[in-house]
């Protein structure tokens, strides 16, 4: 507990310590990206590893809440009432899409969510008169939070570490609570949940607004680090990097999602500088975590570390096996 | 017991062409306990999911306690206070025997919609389900992952779930399957000890275990009652004699 506790400031100030650390604004800016792209594999994991839904339309609250601010600031909205009015208005959508998802169980969940994503991005791709089609449309400035400027890298670093520090408290709290606890039997079991007297349809429908939520938060971020959106922002492919992220690092653990996200982003825009085929280096990175550690690779290193260290029995230390979103037993998926 | 705790009437299930339960009627008084016999695809378990919910009827009725179940989700029937165990064990391998019988004490606790309290600071949820664990013999093995624990343990831990909810109408689905005999005799001593207030129906194979629990007993045969009696009453029965018990 107490080296737990250790390792958890030492982290922080890591963290804190980033932009004097790395130095340049281009590695800062970097380093707020991973930070963005935690938000988003963090609360996709909500769903993904605690709940065992797998959604492909995650990228769909980029669309929704980015444009809903982008278009409320340019109609003269402040930035505070704008952000709230956007965030209110993507996880009402978060509610509306989870109810049309969690009517099918398993493959047909993840088709919903991937054609409810592409639904949005389409939208913003046609709609020319609202989003400004394929040229996306602007922001014209970043806000300032309780009077602090944030244009700067590193301050903006600092902005993206505070909101992504208490998303993250937020979610470890959740992950701990009873309500988390439901999540996850009705994730390893709908059918006995519900015969306990858990309404599984509920938990998850909940799950996915919460979800929402704070994707819907991560994509204020994104837009506010870009000061721009456009569909290609909120497609496909977007929404599978995301999954990928919280996959690569571990959706059962909590720092899995981040440390996956911090991967794919360093490989993304660091790697692709030196070497020109870096999907393929992405890919074989993905491929060979899987293979060599298939839940993960926070929770792969953990199992690894107490086997060196402490040769404890593999099968009590397993690390559970994510289902996709299981039966709708209950009228409707560690 | 003057009063019908579960009264079941003109229920139907079809699977495509194959009938599962016709017509079935029976009524369970409180406090008694009911034993369902038949052999196997007689529509036993059939009529268990139909009575929780896990299966939609096509037709007719039950009530509990005067309180028509049908068109209710499984989980407001298990809040009326309906509970069962499975067939095949249903549980959670991965987590304690302990958080097991939590899971099973917040599915009736508005607690289980807070996404923000730590579950482990509710230490009197683990301090009912210490005590719910303790009644079926499991009370020291609290903190063992259900993985680690014998199959007689597991079919025990499934019966303190379904007690910790403090359950009206209690559904025991071949408790005793699987069961070596030394395991066997500890669960009969345990089904003897529920109280009064809780009724039971159970279906069982286990015939010398069974007619001994049971005061009345329905025997199913191909989804229909054919014999309902007092356990004399069915077992005398030529048509019991048919059908389950063999010459």
């Amino acid at each position: 507990m107490r080296a737990n506790a250790l390792w958890s400031v030492v982290a922080a100030v890591l963290l804190i310590a980033v932009p004097w650390i790395i130095g340049g604004e281009f590695y800062i800016n970097m380093a707020s990206q991973v930070l963005i792209y935690a938000l988003f594999a963090l609360s996709i994991n909500m769903m993904l590893g605690f709940g065992g839904m797998v959604s492909l339309g995650h990228a769909g609250y980029l669309g929704l809440a980015g444009y809903a601010l982008i278009l409320l600031v340019i109609n003269g909205f402040d930035q505070l009432s704008a952000a709230v009015l956007a965030l209110v208005f993507s996880t009402a959508m978060a509610g509306l899409f989870g109810a049309l998802s969690l009517r099918a169980p398993g493959l047909g969940f993840i088709m919903i969510t991937l054609a409810l994503g592409q639904i949005v991005w389409g939208i913003a791709y046609r709609a020319n008169n609202l989003t400004g089609g394929d040229n996306g449309i602007r922001l014209p400035a970043r806000p300032a939070p309780f009077g602090i400027d944030i244009s700067s890298a590193p301050r903006f670093y600092w902005f993206s570490l505070a909101i992504l520090a208490v998303a993250f408290f937020f979610i470890w709290r959740f992950s701990r609570s009873p309500f988390g606890a439901s999540l996850k039997g009705a994730r390893d079991q709908p059918r006995r949940m519900s015969m306990l007297g858990h309404n599984v349809w509920l938990i998850r429908w909940l799950t996915f607004v919460m979800a929402g939520f704070w994707g819907s938060v991560a994509s204020l971020l994104f837009v506010y680090y870009n000061l721009f959106l456009s569909p290609h922002a909120l497609g496909l492919q977007q929404s599978a990097e995301i999954l990928l992220m919280a996959i690569l690092g571990g959706a059962t653990s909590l720092t899995g999602p981040i440390v996956g996200a911090a991967i794919i982003t360093l490989i993304k825009n660091v790697v692709s500088t030196y070497v020109e085929r870096w999907n393929t280096l992405l890919g074989m990175t993905f491929v060979l975590v899987i293979v060599f550690m298939p839940y993960g690779l926070v929770p792969g290193c953990q199992t690894l570390w107490r086997k060196i260290t402490t040769r404890s029995k593999p099968a009590a230390t397993k690390p559970i096996e994510i289902k996709a979103s299981a039966d709708s037993s209950s009228g409707g998926c560690s | 017991m003057t009063e019908a705790a579960l009264e079941i009437a003109n229920l139907n299930k079809r699977f495509g062409g194959l009938p599962a339960t016709k017509n079935v009627s029976l009524k369970v008084m409180a406090g008694e306990r009911r034993l369902i016999i038949g052999p196997n695809g007689a529509g036993k378990t059939t009529l268990f999911n139909l009575i929780t919910g896990d299966l939609t009827a096509d037709g007719g009725s039950v009530r509990l306690f005067g309180h028509e179940l049908l068109g209710m989700r499984t989980p407001d029937r298990v809040q009326r206070g309906l509970a069962r165990t499975y067939q095949i064990l249903t549980l959670f391998p991965r987590e304690t025997l302990a958080h097991n019988v939590v899971l099973a004490l917040l599915g009736l606790d508005k607690l289980r919609w807070n996404p923000w309290v730590l579950l482990t600071g509710h230490r009197h949820l683990y301090a009912q389900a210490r005590e719910a664990l303790a009644q079926v013999g499991l009370g020291d093995s609290a903190d063992r992952v259900v993985a680690e624990t014998s199959y007689g343990e597991r079919r025990r831990l499934e019966l303190a779930m379904a007690l910790a909810q403090k359950p009206k109408v209690l559904l025991l689905d071949e408790p005793l399957a699987g069961l070596s005999q030394g395991e066997r005799q500890t669960v009969r001593e345990l089904l003897g000890k529920i109280p009064r207030d809780v009724t039971i129906v159970m279906i069982e194979h286990d015939m010398d275990t069974a007619l001994g629990f049971a005061e009345r007993i329905t025997l199913l045969h191909y989804g229909e009652v054919i014999v309902e009696g007092t356990r004399a009453e069915v077992v005398a029965d030529p048509r019991t004699r048919e059908v389950y018990l063999g010459e």
